[in-house]
């Protein structure tokens, strides 16, 4: 039944209409409701948004608007409570814990603000973890960890704990953790909002450099800089779309 | 390899809180170590008693005259009761009984006499048996024979006396079968030494004795046909009780005694004090048993409260390992093996430990000489307890696996 709606979108979707590039997710008129104490508060009013595969896009919007909320519904970390969100054409709702898992595992790469390296493991066993839950050997573990360390110019760092890098360091590992399990798309929730603007400008340069190898990346952000340098901008305002450019 | 590595990740895990897995691990080896040293300890108690028991028929019954408390027949109460050798071929024909012995005794019931040997002296318990009381009261012959047939039937004044007896009478080096001991004036020649295998103050007893011919010792003493009271044995199948009762009916028929008078005739029972004593037994065994569990218990509480807290600081590190595609399953397996292996690896040294320490226990108790069983674990028990050890560990573990399992990746991961 969802799988010919699937069809039926992939089929009728603007971005085929244009003959563009095929989406790798849809949101169809997203609500998302908190429950807080006996208020019910609206954070995601009605979004809708299209994203194809390739595209490098930023989410703006002042601090509450909900963008991390809306990032958390797209990397299946949150469930959503009207609408609906096709990734590829899969519909994502009422996905078991342990399916959530393996859609993360497989199509999503997550970036936090704060990193989010595990602090008693190394630059490489970090960067390795996604392929653990993929069941993939230790050895073959390392050796891809160590090509994305190496790719985010780390390669030497391999050995070191979390709190013996710099605030850049931490991101770039968190980046090639990201990417190691070989995603659809990497979610990125303000990943320069706890760096200094000259490495800030560096980390977006990654960002760049990973959407130029064909990746679809998604940053949420509250700076215009950084959203400068991405192709298009979704922007939020107390949970709905303002406009899309 | 895919093993290899959730034990990687768990001793990782373990490795990171040095004194806290310390001590929960302390917590669980003293559980396991109680609860083996506990349930040593029950066998051990237990076979003291049976070694005090020893030798002794378990299925054995005695029955002595005292008097009558009830009018019966024309008669007043208060009549002794009397046993007489015309009671012995009646009771031997009786359905059940195995062997019978009737015996006489100098003095009263573990009173001594005075025996004699070529200016030595000791106070001794003398006998007067039959061949058939070895297997109510079995002896450990040391040198010579037991009181046989022939020794009953032709009167002889033949003695065989107890290890001890021999020690008192006889000089070190010197050969008592063949010597000649004196009681009451009478000389009996010793055939045979015998040794126990009861110990403690039964075993004692049973080598300060002189053992005669029944008839010698009816004529010798002057006891008629006297028979101060009958051991037998029930056999294999009978209830001992049951024999006691239908051999006090025989006796009282032929003594005349009121049926319900209970107090005409006194008996004892093996069988019921064996039972009685195996309760009691059973008894302590349990208490100990459970207080070597509810030491477990309490260190599977321990692992349990620790791997809560674990399970709560590590909410942020099981956030993001969910957002990288940990399942609910792989969760759980995390904690809960981590808490199998703390368990299993600290209570596998509590076992060795306390088997080390049952050990020890028991050489010492060769060493030393005390008086108690075997402290035994056998192999079946460790098996259980290793089964025990796994199952602990995974109850306590469960709990903070199904919290860890429960976690919200968004909870976990929010930025403050
Ligand atoms: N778990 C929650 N419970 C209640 N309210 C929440 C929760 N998470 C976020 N909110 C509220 O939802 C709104 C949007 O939050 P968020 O998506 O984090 O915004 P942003 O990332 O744009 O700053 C805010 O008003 C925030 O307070
Ligand atoms: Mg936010």
């Amino acid at each position: 039944m969802w799988r010919q709606d699937g069809r039926l979108y992939g089929g009728s979707g603007p971005g085929s209409a244009l003959g563009l590039a095929r989406s790798v997710l849809r949101l169809n008129a997203i609500n998302k409701y908190y429950q807080v104490g006996s208020h019910r508060l609206h954070v995601l009013r009605d979004v809708d948004a299209e994203i194809e595969d390739g595209e490098l896009v930023s989410i703006m919007g002042a601090s509450g608007s909900g963008k991390s909320t809306l990032l958390n519904i797209l990397g299946i970390l949150d469930r959503y409570d009207g609408g609906e969100y096709w990734l590829g054409d899969t519909l994502v709702r009422d996905l078991s814990e342990t399916q959530a898992a393996r859609y993360r595992n497989r199509f999503i790469g997550f970036v936090f603000q704060s990193f989010n390296l595990l602090p008693f493991k190394t630059a490489l066993e970090n960067v390795a973890l996604p392929l653990y839950y993929q069941g993939v050997s230790r050895r073959a573990r390392n050796r891809t960890a160590m090509q994305y360390l190496e790719r985010v110019g780390l390669a030497e760092w391999a050995e070191h704990r979390p709190n013996e890098l710099s605030g850049g360091q931490k991101q770039r590992v968190a980046i090639a953790r990201a990417l190691i399990g070989k995603p659809k798309i990497i979610l990125a929730d303000e990943p320069t909002g706890a760096l200094d603007s000259a490495t800030s400008l560096q980390i977006m340069d990654l960002l760049g450099e990973i959407h130029a190898s064909g990746m679809t990346v998604i940053v949420v952000t509250h700076e215009a800089e950084i959203a400068a340098r991405t192709q298009r901008v979704i922007r939020l305002r107390d949970g709905k779309i303002e406009a899309a450019a | 390899m895919a093993d290899l590595d959730a034990f990687f990740e768990i001793a990782q895990s373990l490795g990171r809180h040095k004194l806290r897995t310390a001590l929960t691990a302390l917590g669980v080896f003293l559980g396991i170590f109680i609860f083996v040293l506990m349930s040593g300890l029950g066998p051990a108690l237990q076979g003291a008693v049976q070694k005090r028991m020893a030798g002794f028929a378990t299925n054995a019954v005695f029955m002595w005259g005292q008097r009558t408390s009830m009018p019966h027949a024309g008669m007043q109460p208060n009549r002794p009761v009397r046993f007489k050798n015309d009671d012995i071929a009646p009771l031997s024909r009786l359905e059940g009984v195995e062997h019978l012995a009737p015996r006489n005794q100098l003095g009263g019931f573990r009173a001594g006499a005075v025996v004699k040997r070529h200016g030595k002296t000791g106070s001794y318990q003398v006998a007067g048996d039959y061949p058939a009381f070895q297997y109510i009261q079995v002896p450990l012959m040391r040198a010579g024979r037991y009181i046989n047939d022939r020794g009953l039937v032709e009167r002889r004044k033949v003695a065989v006396i107890g290890e001890e007896v021999a020690r008192g009478l006889f000089a070190p080096g010197e050969e008592p079968i063949g010597g000649a001991i004196e009681v009451n004036g009478i000389h009996f020649e010793v055939v045979g030494v015998f040794g126990t295998r009861a110990q403690g103050q039964q075993g004692d007893q049973q080598v300060r004795a002189v053992h005669v011919p029944f008839s010698t010792f009816q004529q010798a003493f002057h006891f008629g046909d006297h028979v101060s009271w009958f051991a037998m044995t029930a056999r294999p199948g009978v209830d001992g009780a049951d024999l006691e009762r239908r051999a006090r009916a025989l006796l009282a028929e032929r003594h005349k005694l009121a049926p319900d008078d209970e107090l005409a005739i006194g008996s004892w029972n093996a069988a019921k004090q064996f039972a009685k004593q195996g309760t009691l037994f059973l008894a302590i065994q349990v208490i100990l048993v459970l207080a070597g569990f509810l030491s477990l218990l309490a260190g599977a509480i321990g692992v349990l409260t620790i791997l809560l807290i674990t399970v709560r600081e590590r909410t942020k590190e099981i956030g993001v390992r969910k957002a990288l595609g940990a399942t609910p399953r792989s969760v759980v397996a995390i904690v809960l093996a981590e808490a199998i292996m703390l368990t299993a690896a600290a209570g596998y040294v509590g076992l060795v430990a306390g088997v080390a320490t049952i050990e020890l226990a028991n050489w010492l108790f060769v060493r030393f000489q005390v008086p108690l069983g075997d402290m035994h674990v056998s192999l079946e028990f460790a098996a259980i307890a290793t089964v025990i050890l796994i199952v602990v560990g995974a109850v306590a573990g469960l709990i903070p696996a199904l919290r860890a399992a429960a976690i919200q990746p968004i909870e976990a991961l929010r930025d403050e």
